[in-house]
């Protein structure tokens, strides 16, 4: 049991590292040794882990997915409205970006932008259902208690997550003029007013 | 050995289930076993003006229809009163269809007051506390033929019939209707049916199907021998189950796509786990048409 638990932090650990290089650097221009270098181990014992480049970056995909899907799973618990849902949801988003800026970059700047390295493996949402799970729970229950419109999944999804992503890449372009979680109350308003029944 | 003696003793009803009976194959080898007392539409020994007397034999009761305590009057005899009269009489009480179980179509035109004989929708009613022990549910609008035969001839020979909470024998209704449907492949990989009446395609995700949480074997023991609602491409109503019926029966309630109501025992988190999942491939097989006549 006790190697299993070694070895699973030590792809935890690769995963992290990986990350944040991927996410600074970019999928193409980080390499294997980058990543084993930062970690202060031989690429070699790195391939131990992950046999390939595209295979890791699949698993950092569905690690991102997880944290997120995580968090938002612990809001969708909680006995509040759909409108103090949304404000919850923006803040740990956006908190998260703040925090674990590679978090978000690596699906802005890597997930979406080398879709050839995802298509294998990654299918549609395959590797981000833990995320939109969760979003699909938060909408459904919105629906349910009759606090938000019901509409199409996608018109919805695309209004509430396309807004967040945009303002994280706004951020980290460095356009924003305010700390972006001075956003938070204005946004989640602006979709609540969009999304409310 | 005597033989069991049977009434059919009908309230308010469209004689759906009496009609479905009917069409069983072995329906006069079945009968064969039981005495008749009376049946609402075969000659039979006594007639109706003798069962109003309260006073002819009954060893298992059919109660078939909805009850209202009052205003279901026979020959000014209220059918509420009688069912409870031969309710006493009986060993084994049948309540046939979803009317008699839980109040079903008929309900609607009087909701406060129609029910079915020990259960009203989900609620257990007065009857419930008194008869429990001898009631049998076989909720279906209509009953499928073969449930009641089961039910008969498991009496007849004395054979156990374990039930669950509602009173329904659970080799016919442990399972749901969902089981044995011939579009599960289509279901797994959660592709729709492109219209009512197609081989291909499944009928929750758009169409209104219940079949996947509502309890029933029609895909297990088929409709006339060889069919079901879902084999010939039309949605399960979910007709046998208390909340019979709803509303837009061809047409899949959801919450920004998302259906309301999942497969009977799977969270929503789960199931949109495996849906969101199956979501992302593309299987040619199941894009095509099953058959093509013109190569």
């Amino acid at each position: 049991m006790e190697k299993i638990d070694k070895r699973t932090r030590k792809k935890e650990s690769i995963i992290q590292a990986a990350l944040k290089l991927f996410s600074i650097n970019g999928f193409h221009k980080t390499t294997i040794p980058d990543i084993a270098t930062k970690l202060q181990m031989s690429a070699g014992n790195l391939y131990n882990y992950f046999s390939s480049k595209n295979i890791l970056a699949k698993e950092i995909i569905k690690y991102t997915s997880k944290v997120l899907g995580t968090e938002i799973q612990k809001i969708n618990m909680m006995d509040i409205s759909s409108e103090e849902k949304i404000k919850k949801i923006v803040g740990i988003y956006f908190k998260i970006s703040q925090e674990k800026p590679e978090m978000i970059d690596y699906f802005l700047r890597v997930y979406l932008a080398n879709r050839e390295v995802f298509n294998d493996g990654c299918e549609g949402m395959l590797c981000v259902s833990e995320f939109m799970t969760e979003l699909m729970i938060f909408f459904d229950n919105g629906v349910s208690s009759g606090e938000l419109r019901n509409q199409d999944f996608f018109s919805a999804f695309g209004l509430f997550m396309g807004y967040l992503g945009g303002m994280v890449f706004l951020k980290g372009e460095g356009v924003l003029p305010n700390d972006i979680e001075a956003y938070v109350d204005d946004i989640a308003r602006n979709i609540y007013a969009a999304l409310k029944s | 050995m005597s033989k069991p003696k049977l009434l059919w003793l009908q309230s308010i009803t469209c004689n759906g289930d009496v009609h479905s009976f009917f069409n069983h194959p072995d329906f006069f080898s079945i009968l064969s076993h039981f005495e008749l007392i009376h049946h609402p539409l075969l000659a039979t020994a006594y007639t109706l003006d003798d069962v109003l007397t309260g006073e002819v034999p009954c060893d298992i009761l059919i109660l078939d229809g909805a009850f209202r305590k009052t205003g279901f009057k026979k020959s000014g005899v209220e059918m509420y009163d009688l069912a409870l009269t031969y309710s006493q009489k009986a060993t084994h009480i049948i309540t046939l269809g979803t009317c008699a179980t839980y109040g079903g179509i008929f309900k609607q035109a009087d909701p406060d007051n129609i029910s079915g004989f020990c259960f009203d929708e989900e609620e257990k009613t007065e009857c419930h506390e008194v008869y429990q022990n001898k009631v049998i549910s076989l909720p279906g609008c209509p009953a499928h033929p073969k449930w009641l035969s089961y039910v008969l001839m498991s009496l007849y020979k004395n054979v156990p019939i374990p039930l669950d909470s509602m009173l329904r024998p659970q080799e016919l209704y442990a399972i749901t209707v969902h089981a044995g449907c011939i579009r599960n492949e289509y279901f797994e990989w959660k592709i729709d049916t492109k219209g009512h009446g197609l081989k291909e395609g499944c009928l929750f995700y758009q169409n209104g199907c219940q079949a996947p949480y509502t309890h029933g074997s029609c895909n297990k023991i088929p409709w006339n021998e060889v069919s079901s609602k879902t084999a010939v491409g039309t949605p399960c109503f979910g007709c046998t189950e208390p909340t019979f019926p709803k509303k837009a029966l061809f047409k899949t309630k959801t919450n920004m796509g998302i259906p309301s109501d999942v497969p009977l025992g799977v969270s929503k988190r789960a199931y949109l786990t495996i849906t969101g999942i199956a979501k992302s491939f593309k299987i040619k097989k199941f894009e095509e048409r099953m058959i093509t006549y013109d190569r």
